[in-house]
């Protein structure tokens, strides 16, 4: 047992910070500072840069684009692109879609939509939940009818992320309504958003912004080469998914960045005449945040080594406690984040600029996306298996009750 | 970074299991509480025999040349027995101070007889009025014809009422906050003007007051430099916090698990308890905390050895309060999750309860390194 970086850790860690310093955008890099969200094509020229040096694929085997690095340096290079901030990789294209692909993905699949992928040319969205499966999710109902060589799909899926912007979704549809076990009557299929039939209707989340839609399929006609892995053998893939290699589960560059903004702005606002930054209640909450995040760090590398050392075969259940950890503390800075804000973290700056583009911001340009960064991240908790979810997981794969 | 043991690492774990197994039962451990010196002084020459006793010591002088990750995982060991003999006392706090301060002829003479189970040590720092302030020191060391003068008193001293040593804190200089002035010496436990008065914590293992009335000291009892002692006692303490955190998360180990056997046994309503999904979420909350805790006294342990003084101390600090939480909420919750049997002194879980409050309130508690963090935030 080491638990000291190697001096190869430590200066990967400085490639990767000087590159992001050198090659992200200054526009993308100030809204980002200021907890705005990235635009579509922030993200699609920052997934670019990242994939002209190689790395956007950064957790693909090295025969398929990826870089070859170590589950540690993987870890590193999302800590540091989070923290930096930059742009989140697509997850959709990178952690999702692609290494689906490349373990159940015939060889024409593979050619044809991974370097697309990577390079972000296409969009990909993730079409699991339905209205009436959510946390359980083999109770899915969207159905795929085999006839000739098309699948033709019927259904409606919601909570889909960025559906708005995607061209490419995968899809659980039911291809046997009669299959003796739920599970086993389920397919994995790639559809075109742009297939007649396919509509995207908006949902707009507490925070006033359109992230999450809904998506209906009415007579959607998918060719049967559009399917990844056997017919009826879905769920594996599934499963596959969502239980592959979790390293950025945790999401802790974003909480790292948030602490690191509320030190920041509580300079600049008073408490009881004097900055908030020297009120002690304030540090106190600041100090606990540290901890947890520090406590997250090394769960973290425990899990990723233990992931590595496991040949990268075996999910560790301990991803869950990097997910309950790992929202709670993005769900707790982004609040204290408000709170620094206080009342000018109120106002819906955001709504009024939009309705005056040319307009000067009526508050300081800080205060814009404090409030709608902590209600957007009340999800942290639901998405990805809400954390009641990841208790009866961790209740079953390691507690054994 | 690499969390796998060494094969020394898994020989050493796995001897140390062996031998808890078979004698550190918690009906054996109740009958060592009953009787002075309150621990098995066979088991403490045992342990010399396995070479725990000389662990973290250079192989010079009859040590293992072992680190702070050796030290981590016996304490570990030690935790899920709920350890009672005098080794954070004597190896961790005591032996750091004379790792670190000892001259050759002091380290030559005190750290083979450590390693060889013919000495024990306690580290006589901490006083009453001090609480956890490690500055505030009252009692004195005098120089006078050639050697020193002691007087003073100790408090909750860590199996002060049995050792034959005491490494014992002293202004020589300075005011009762100041970090300059204070001087570690040397002190044979039965010297002329030193009175112990022995006692059990709250979890049956031993501490001591401690009084010095005109204790006479010759020159060489003096550990390292004159009135520069204060970064070695903090780095004393830090060592006894990673050591003692180590301890704890074994504790919760083993509370955790005694408490998913009761929750996977105990029938009501017809079925086990465990069944019941407000069991089965905070025995996961447990699970979560108990492995928040473990990285966190992985810190610890990894952070002895940084040299920036600064950064260590940090690291120390985030490292209690976060093995201070989680052992308080894991032992809460193994109580609660246990129902009556968990309040009885003859069930272990109020004993593990029992050594984690003890080590929160040792070398500090949460509010007081979560003050000191919140001092050090920029």
């Amino acid at each position: 047992m080491d638990l000291r970086f190697t001096p190869e850790e430590i200066a990967f860690r400085e490639e990767v910070r000087s590159f992001i310093r050198d090659n992200l955008p200054a526009g993308t890099r100030e809204r980002m500072r200021l907890g705005h969200k990235p635009s579509k094509p922030e993200t699609i020229a920052w997934q670019r840069i990242l994939n002209a040096k190689g790395w956007a694929a950064f957790n693909w085997p090295r025969e398929y684009g990826g870089p070859g690095w170590s589950a540690i340096q993987r870890m590193i290079f999302l800590e540091e692109n989070l923290s930096a901030p930059a742009p989140e990789l697509l997850s959709f294209n990178i952690t999702m879609i692609g290494p689906v692909l490349i373990q159940f993905g015939t060889e024409e699949q593979k050619r044809r939509f991974l370097p697309r992928a990577a390079n972000l040319d296409d969009w990909w969205c993730q079409g699991f939940s339905e209205p009436g499966a959510g946390s359980d999710l083999a109770s899915l109902r969207t159905a795929a009818k085999r006839e000739g060589d098309h699948y033709v799909v019927n259904g409606q899926k919601i909570w889909t992320s960025t559906a708005h912007h995607a061209d490419w979704c995968f899809c659980l549809v039911r291809t046997n309504p009669q299959a003796a076990k739920r599970q086993e009557g389920i397919s994995f299929l790639l559809i075109d958003m742009k297939t007649p039939g396919v509509e995207v209707r908006p949902i707009i989340s507490i925070d006033g912004s359109h992230h999450l839609n809904e998506v209906f399929f009415t007579d959607v006609r998918v060719p049967v080469e559009n399917l990844v892995g056997e017919e009826n053998k879905g769920w594996n893939v599934a499963k596959y998914l969502l239980g592959n290699e979790r390293t950025g589960i945790a999401r802790l560059g974003i909480s790292k960045a948030a602490i690191r903004r509320a030190k920041e702005v509580a300079r600049e606002v008073r408490m009881n005449g004097r900055p908030l930054i020297e009120d002690k209640a304030f540090r106190i909450r600041v100090a606990q945040l540290e901890m947890d995040a520090k406590a997250l760090e090394i769960m973290q590398l425990r899990v990723v080594s233990a992931f590595a050392k496991s040949g990268g075969k075996k999910p560790d259940p301990l991803s869950s406690v990097l997910k309950i950890k790992g929202t709670e503390l993005l769900q707790n800075s982004s609040e204290l984040v408000m709170d620094v804000g206080g009342p000018l973290a109120m106002p819906a700056w955001q709504q009024e600029l939009e309705a005056m583009s040319n307009e000067p911001s009526p508050g300081p340009d800080w205060a814009a996306q404090m409030a709608p960064a902590y209600l957007m991240l009340r999800a942290a908790s639901i998405y990805g298996g809400t954390n009641e979810i990841q208790k009866n997981i961790l209740n079953k794969a390691v507690l054994g009750l | 970074m690499d969390f796998d043991l060494t094969e020394d690492q898994r020989l050493l774990t796995d001897s140390v299991a062996r031998l808890l197994g078979d004698r550190y039962s918690f009906e054996q451990r109740k009958q060592l509480l009953a009787a002075p010196p309150g621990y098995s002084e066979p088991l403490w020459a045992q342990y010399a025999e396995l070479g725990l006793l000389g662990l973290p010591f250079a192989e010079d002088f009859g040590g293992f040349g072992g680190g702070p990750v050796d030290v981590m995982l016996l304490m570990q060991s030690f935790g899920r027995h709920l350890v009672l003999e005098p080794y954070l006392a004597t190896v961790v706090l005591a032996g750091t101070a004379l790792r670190l301060a000892g001259n050759e002829a002091q380290q030559g003479e005190l750290i083979p007889a450590i390693a060889a189970g013919e000495l024990r040590l306690a580290f006589a720092h901490s006083e009453r009025q001090a609480r956890y302030d490690l500055t505030d020191v009252l009692t004195t060391a005098k120089a006078e014809g050639g050697g020193w003068v002691l007087e003073g008193a100790k408090s909750v001293v860590l199996h002060g009422d049995s050792a034959d040593k005491l490494l014992v804190s002293a202004r020589t200089a300075g005011g009762r906050d100041d970090a300059e002035g204070i001087s570690l010496f040397i002190v044979d436990a039965e010297a002329a003007g030193v009175a112990r008065r022995g006692y059990a914590l709250r979890d049956g293992s031993r501490a001591a007051e401690l009084s010095f009335s005109a204790v006479r000291l010759p020159a060489e009892a003096l550990l390292g430099e004159r009135d520069q002692a204060f970064p070695i006692i903090e780095q004393v303490v830090q060592a006894g916090i990673a050591a003692s955190a180590a301890e704890v998360v074994g504790g919760m180990e083993a509370l955790q698990a005694m408490t998913l056997d009761y929750l996977k046994t105990r029938q009501q309503f017809g079925r086990p308890i465990g069944e019941n999904q407000a069991l089965q979420h905070r025995a996961a909350e447990m699970l979560v905390n108990l492995e928040q805790a473990r990285s966190m006294a992985m810190l610890a342990t990894m952070v002895l050895e940084e040299p920036d003084a600064a950064d260590r101390a940090r690291s120390i600090s985030l490292a209690k309060v976060g093995v201070g939480q989680a052992a308080r909420f894991v032992s809460q919750t193994a109580i609660q999750l246990h129902g009556g049997i968990g309040m009885t002194d003859e069930y272990a879980a109020g004993h593990f309860f029992r050594r984690a409050m003890v080590f929160e309130h040792m070398f500090g508690d949460t509010a007081y390194h979560l003050d000191r963090l919140a001092e050090g935030i920029e």
